[in-house]
């Protein structure tokens, strides 16, 4: 059991390095050398954040499990030495907060009233439906030219059409808030177009439930709306909970699809295990080693310290290259689709632990279990250094990945 | 070996459901936890312990009935 020790209220010194930081050239797939080092070196340490502000920087898994499930820390992105990722993310956090900036008992209460719909049986009851997703994408794509873009042809609409479906918002939408949601999860929007992004988003979810009330269905803001004529929840709390779980349900997903494909092409070892198995557990394990593998949501938990934690800061970052500890993943830069990667904390620990996880498994494991046997010459027309990397956005991933067969 | 659970903390991950679906559940109506039996039997014993360790919100014990030295 490792406890967090660092050394006591040391005033941040000139070395404090610029968090985050540069990934190494030729190694997309690998966290940045600089957190190796921290990791092997100083795992609880201060960095610099864009704002001038010396968080405290944890990078070890153990600590990072610790952390996020002490019950002194604070998600609230209200407090004054909340870690924010950017002035367009501070303003988003600002206007719209949603549970996932609150602690408990508001966020419990927030979280409780949409998580019905995300328990195991309720997504396991969409496979059906994900897998023909699935399989109608694929037939339009093999129908059309070559070479093609696999996220805007596959890897964006999978979850887009699944969580449009989830919530009862028109796909027909999709351009509209898809293109909203990535200035918001990009590091470098500024306040102002952050502010409009989000100002945007707020109205045609607020305009959504309007429509719920009026026409219940059978979906997620629907129940929401509900609650709302029920007196249970205000409609500015509707709105919020329903732009939350629009942006995190397509925009992380849609990532894991297009950057895992990308990793397995590139491992064509692991790629052809998966393709002739069938084996739905192998399916699903290399679900959760990708998950860990990638750590898409790769720039860090963001909380403050209510009280001193053994390490006397006020306010702590947990970096997700906890996934790539070595004592806890053995050979931990290792793509092994084979190995029990469960424990990672690619969904973050504590009573913020993604609430999409069951849907962020189920999408996978249709789409590895499916797209690399229906395009079995599945390949990359240019090299690694031609593919957008998404270094600058909130999600990590490809903004772009050219696919021929 | 005895389980037990505290409804009002849990947060619905349904990580429990994934590691032993014959002990855990969900509630329909908030995907809360539900325990399906207080002492599974001992082959599913593996499948609890997972299930503890990666509860995230840490509300899941087990008590082992006839530890050995
Ligand atoms: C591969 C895909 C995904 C990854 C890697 C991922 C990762 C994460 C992480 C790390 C957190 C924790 C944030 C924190 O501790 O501050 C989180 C929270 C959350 N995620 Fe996901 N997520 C994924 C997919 C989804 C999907 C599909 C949805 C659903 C629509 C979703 C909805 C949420 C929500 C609502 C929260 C906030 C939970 C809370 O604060 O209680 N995520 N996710
Ligand atoms: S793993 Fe824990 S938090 Fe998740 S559903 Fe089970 S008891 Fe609840």
């Amino acid at each position: 059991m490792n406890t967090i020790s660092a050394p006591g209220t040391d005033a941040p010194s000139a070395e404090v390095s610029d968090y985050p930081m540069p990934r190494a050239t030729g190694c997309p797939f690998d966290p940045p050398p600089a957190l190796y080092m921290r990791q092997a070196q100083a795992p609880v340490s201060r960095v610099r954040l864009w704002d001038g502000s010396t968080p405290w920087l944890a990078t070890r898994y153990e600590d990072m499990r610790t952390l996020l499930a002490d019950p002194r820390i604070s998600s609230d992105s209200t407090r004054p030495h909340y870690p924010h990722q950017g002035p367009g993310p501070k303003e988003r956090r600002t206007q719209s907060r949603a549970f996932i900036a609150m602690d408990d008992p508001e966020h419990a209460r927030l979280r409780r009233m949409a998580t019905a719909a995300f328990s195991i049986k309720h997504v396991e009851a969409l496979r059906p439906t994900i897998q023909k997703i699935v399989d109608g994408l694929i037939d339009t794509m093999l129908a059309g030219p070559r070479p093609v873009d696999l996220v805007q042809a596959f890897a964006l609409p999978v979850p887009s059409l699944v969580i449009c479906e989830l919530l009862g918002v028109p796909y027909a939408d999709h351009d509209f808030f898809q293109s909203n949601s990535k200035t918001l999860i990009n590091r470098d929007t500024t306040r102002e177009q952050a502010r409009a992004a989000t100002q945007r988003l707020i109205d045609y979810l607020d305009g959504t439930i309007g429509d719920k009330l009026a026409h219940p269905a059978d979906d997620l803001l629907s129940t929401l709306a509900e609650r709302v004529r029920a007196g249970e929840l205000s409609r500015h709390e509707a709105a919020d909970t329903g732009m939350l779980l629009l942006i995190a349900g397509h925009e992380t997903t849609a990532n894991m699809i297009a950057l895992g494909t990308l990793a397995l092409l590139q491992h064509p070892d692991q790629l052809a295990q998966l393709r002739e198995s069938g084996d739905p557990q192998l399916v699903a394990s290399a679900v959760e080693e990708l998950l860990r593998y990638l750590t898409i949501v790769h720039s860090g938990r963001r909380r403050v310290a209510l009280e001193d934690i053994e390490i006397g800061g006020q306010t702590i970052r947990a970096n997700d290259i906890g996934n790539r500890d070595p004592a806890d993943f053995p050979d931990p830069d290792r793509l092994d689709i084979g190995r029990n990667a469960r424990h990672h904390v690619a969904f973050g620990f504590g009573v913020h632990q993604c609430l999409g996880q069951p849907l962020a498994r189920v999408e996978p494991q249709v789409v590895y279990s499916t797209l690399y046997r229906r395009i079995p010459t599945l390949q990359l027309p240019v090299d690694l250094d031609g593919i957008p990397f998404r270094h600058d956005a909130l999600v990590y991933g490809v903004y772009e990945l050219p696919i021929t067969w | 070996m005895k389980v037990i659970v505290d409804q009002n903390k849990c947060v619905a991950s349904g990580q429990c459901v994934l590691s032993a679906p014959e002990v855990f559940d969900q509630r329909e109506e908030d995907g809360i936890v539900v325990l399906l039996t207080e002492t599974p039997p001992e082959h599913l014993a593996d499948d609890v312990r997972q299930a503890t360790a990666l509860c995230p919100a840490r509300v899941i014990w087990v008590e082992e009935q006839e530890q050995k030295e």
